[in-house]
Order: structure tokens, then C-alpha cells, then sequence
């Protein structure tokens, strides 16, 4: 008995539509994402994410609506991510109905801003998204590093430095992504999952890359994710959450069946 | 003030934020017979036949807010006669004394305090445990409650806290949960009970405990 692993599923939000990219480019329609988000409710998500990949901030509104339609009728937690830049993009989040916000680039070019949001709305509701990629080569030591811009542009951070700073300036959760898989189905990288999450105290969600049910099982048993976040396999209706869980379960992990 | 002769549920906003799901998911368990009514007007907690205090922020903001905006004459008024629920950073305020930002002094209607898990808790075999303690965790009920209706022993709900609450007298323990050590996750006593979780966002089993407490007459 205790606290059990989650699944998080994740909805890509495009001018209002789920979408779900390929290594953020080829981007299908999964749904309006009311009705996504209602079905994975049912479903028996213990969490929902929404990234909105809306470039232009006229389309920030359209985000802002459709986190109070879910708040009205979905009660699980709720992440929104994607474009928080500033105290007053969190409060609007936090209002209409968000639990946690996620933020990604703005930690990246102002650190600060992390201490700034946790001070202000409490550690709990403020998760840092990391897009990690190997950069080490073949026989070396295993490192990778922190990159924006969908996994375009390099920093230079640690990611495993990066991660223990943003904790140490308020992080309640770390969001990994690797960006080498995300898109890809070939599983989390379970490396770079492991070596954060035996490194900060607080939660990490692992992301990017699962083709499968074992990968969940591995991201936490091999990763030690303490949640495992996942969007194509939930959207086209491969796997549903319910059975991932089921999967989980029986692999030994502790699960909200 | 006209409320249409419905019953009234108070929900004391002390201006820390976002009490939006709160008053959603109260909406929900309600019936059309009950009003949900988002508030920072003592005279309308007083008038309000149930009240729920919600914990937003930090605990030293929480309480400190409360006696600024002169709520707490009617936090207690409310305690001491009708249906009284509080949720999350609300059960350690009703505390003695939280140990959250160099210790500090709370409402001490149940005698015990709010201490900090640790950034090196451990489970009992040894494996770190993250804090917060965030996610679903099973609640076991300890004693017989009306609001554990229709809720079954052990269920799962949402936690995201890194303080818990150590009451001083076992009686007044209504749940407990474990991560690393049991500790207390509901305390009850006469017309007031108190959670450490989320029930807004706790799915059918949340909404189970706001539809019991929108029914609850205030006795144990």
C-alpha cells in the first residue's frame, strides 16, 4: 500500500484542435480536446497534460477557454504547458482552471522566473519542462544536455545540473523529454530518466518515445519515473489507459486501478 | 441577501487564488436545492449553512491572510456549529502549529502540528521517497463517518503536499494514509472534519465526499 506510479496522458493543442507531431513536424488530428480529455478522465488518467503548441499568442485565448471547459467536467489534475512565460501567463492558467503549469523555454533564458512563479503560486503547481538530448558519443560517459526550440537548439546546460537547479529554485516536478525520442515509439531514453530522478527529490514525469505498454513499465522500473507521460498510443486508440494500468500492475508496480 | 430558499455552502476565499475547481467540483455534487457561494464576506460565512475552507498556498500566507481579512471570528463561529470542511493547507491551518516557514502559529482547534516530511524521506526499506508526496494514494478509513458514504476502505485520492498533520488525540483521526511512515489524512470532531487531499480533484471518490458533506447534518 501506498502512493502509486501515474500515467499522464498528453494532448498537443493546436488552434484548439489535439494534434500529435513526429518529432514536432507531420502533425495528425486527434480530437477536440473536450472530448479527449473527458474520455481519458473516464478512462482512469490519473493526470492530464495539455502542451499548446500554438506559436502566436492571439491563439493563447482559445487555450485559456478550453482549460475552464475541461476544469467544468474533468476532476483530476490538470497541466497546461506551452507559451508561460510570465507570472501573469500562470495566474490566467491557475484561474481558468489549471493545476500545475509547465514551463519550458522562459526557466531556460531566465531561471529566475522559476523562483519568481514558486514564490508566488507555491512550489506545487510548478513544474519545469526539461527537452534533453544525448550529446555524449559512443564509449563516453553518458551526458546530455538541455535544447530548446523543439529540440533544434542547444544550450550547453547539463541536463542532470539543470534539473537539480530548477529544484533548487522551486521546481514541484521535473517534465523530461527526450527529445532523441520523442516521436520515435522506441521507448523513453531510460538513462537519462534514471540518472534525474535519483538526483532531485522531487517528482519526475518521464516522456517521449513510448511504442508500447513495456516501455511505461521500463520508464518507471529501469527510468524510476515516478509518472509516465504518453500522448500518440493513448490518441489512436492502440492501447487505453485502463489496460496500460492493467499492464503496469502486473509488471509489480503500484497502480490507481 | 436572496438565495432562493437554497441551502448555502460558503467558500472562504482568503485571496491566495484559484478556487475554481473547488467550487466546479461543489457544483457538480450538488443538487439544484444548493447554492455554492466563493466568498471572502464574514457576514455570508455566517449566514452559510455549511462552510469548507479551502488551503491555498503556503501556510504562513494562508493564515496570516485569514486574520488579516478578519475571517477567522467566523471560521471559528462556523466550527463551532455547522458543517465544517477543510482541505489540504485548511486541515494544517486548524492545527496548533506548523513547522512550514520557520514555524508557525495556526488556528488550534485540534491540538497536535504540521510537520515536514523531510527532503530525505525514505520508505521503510530504505528507498527515497520523493517529496512533495504528490499522486494517489490509498486512504484507509479509521473510523465510521457519514463522510466516508458510499466510499470504499482504501480508496485512492489526490495528494500534493510536502507537511502532514500529527494530531494529538488518536480519536479524532478519521484516515490515515502511509508514505514511508502511516500518517493522519483526515481528522473529524462533532460538526468538523478536515483532509489533507484533494477532493475536487479526486475523481468519482472526491465528488462522493463534497456530495456527503452538501448532505451532512454536522453530527459524527
Amino acid at each position: 500500500m501506498g502512493l502509486a506510479k501515474r500515467i499522464i496522458p498528453c494532448l498537443d493543442v493546436d488552434n484548439g484542435r489535439v494534434v500529435k507531431g513526429v518529432q514536432f513536424v507531420d502533425i495528425r488530428d486527434a480530437g477536440d480536446p473536450v472530448e479527449v480529455a473527458k474520455r481519458y478522465n473516464e478512462q482512469g488518467a490519473d493526470e492530464i497534460t495539455f502542451l499548446d503548441i500554438t506559436a502566436s499568442s492571439d491563439d493563447r485565448e482559445t487555450t485559456v477557454h478550453m482549460v475552464e471547459a475541461i476544469a467544468a467536467e474533468v476532476f483530476i489534475p490538470l497541466t497546461v504547458g506551452g507559451g508561460i512565460r510570465t507570472c501573469e501567463d500562470i495566474r490566467r492558467m491557475l484561474n481558468a482552471g489549471a493545476d500545475k503549469v509547465g514551463i519550458n523555454t522562459a526557466a531556460v533564458f531566465n531561471p529566475e522566473f522559476v523562483r519568481e512563479a514558486a514564490e508566488r503560486f507555491g512550489s506545487q503547481c510548478i513544474v519545469v519542462a526539461i527537452d534533453a538530448k544525448k550529446v555524449s558519443a559512443e564509449g563516453e560517459p553518458d551526458k546530455w544536455e538541455i535544447f530548446t526550440h523543439g529540440g533544434r537548439k542547444p544550450t550547453g546546460l547539463d541536463a542532470v545540473e539543470w534539473a537539480k537547479k530548477m529544484v533548487d529554485l522551486g521546481a514541484g516536478e521535473i517534465l523530461l523529454t527526450s527529445m532523441d525520442r520523442d516521436g520515435t515509439k522506441n521507448g523513453f531514453d531510460l538513462g537519462v530518466t534514471r540518472a534525474i530522478s535519483e538526483a532531485v527529490h522531487v517528482p519526475v514525469i518521464a516522456s517521449g518515445g513510448v511504442g508500447n505498454l513495456q516501455h511505461l513499465v521500463d520508464g518507471v522500473i529501469e527510468g524510476k519515473a515516478d509518472a509516465v507521460l504518453a500522448a500518440s498510443i493513448f490518441h489512436f486508440a492502440e492501447y487505453s489507459i485502463q489496460e496500460a494500468k492493467e499492464t503496469m500492475h502486473a509488471a509489480g508496480i503500484e497502480m490507481r486501478l | 441577501m436572496s438565495t432562493d430558499n437554497k441551502a448555502t455552502v460558503a467558500v472562504i476565499d482568503y485571496g491566495m487564488g484559484n478556487l475554481h475547481s473547488v467550487a466546479k467540483a461543489l457544483e457538480h455534487a450538488a443538487d439544484d436545492n444548493t447554492q455554492i457561494i466563493v466568498t471572502s464576506d464574514p457576514a455570508v460565512i455566517d449566514a452559510a449553512d455549511r462552510v469548507l475552507l479551502p488551503g491555498v498556498g503556503a501556510i504562513r500566507d494562508c493564515v496570516g491572510e485569514m486574520h488579516k481579512q478578519g475571517l477567522v471570528p467566523s471560521i471559528r463561529k462556523a466550527m463551532a456549529e455547522k458543517p465544517f470542511l477543510a482541505i489540504c493547507v485548511g486541515i494544517q491551518s486548524l492545527m496548533a502549529h506548523s513547522e512550514e516557514n520557520g514555524g508557525v502559529d495556526c488556528l488550534n482547534h485540534f491540538d497536535g502540528n504540521a510537520l515536514f516530511f523531510g527532503n530525505d524521506h525514505k520508505d521503510v526499506d530504505g528507498t527515497k521517497l520523493k517529496v512533495p508526496h504528490m499522486g494517489w494514494n490509498q486512504v484507509t478509513q479509521t473510523i465510521n463517518h457519514p463522510l466516508w458514504h458510499g466510499i470504499e476502505n482504501g480508496a485512492r485520492f489526490y495528494f500534493v503536499h510536502s507537511y502532514y498533520v500529527i494530531a494529538d488525540n488518536k480519536d479524532e483521526v478519521a484516515g490515515t494514509c502511509h508514505y514511508g511512515h502511516d500518517f493522519c489524512v483526515a481528522l473529524a470532531r462533532d460538526n468538523v472534519f478536515a483532509v489533507q487531499f484533494h477532493p475536487e480533484k479526486s475523481h468519482k471518490d472526491g465528488l462522493q465526499l463534497y456530495k456527503n458533506f452538501i448532505h451532512w447534518d454536522g453530527k459524527p
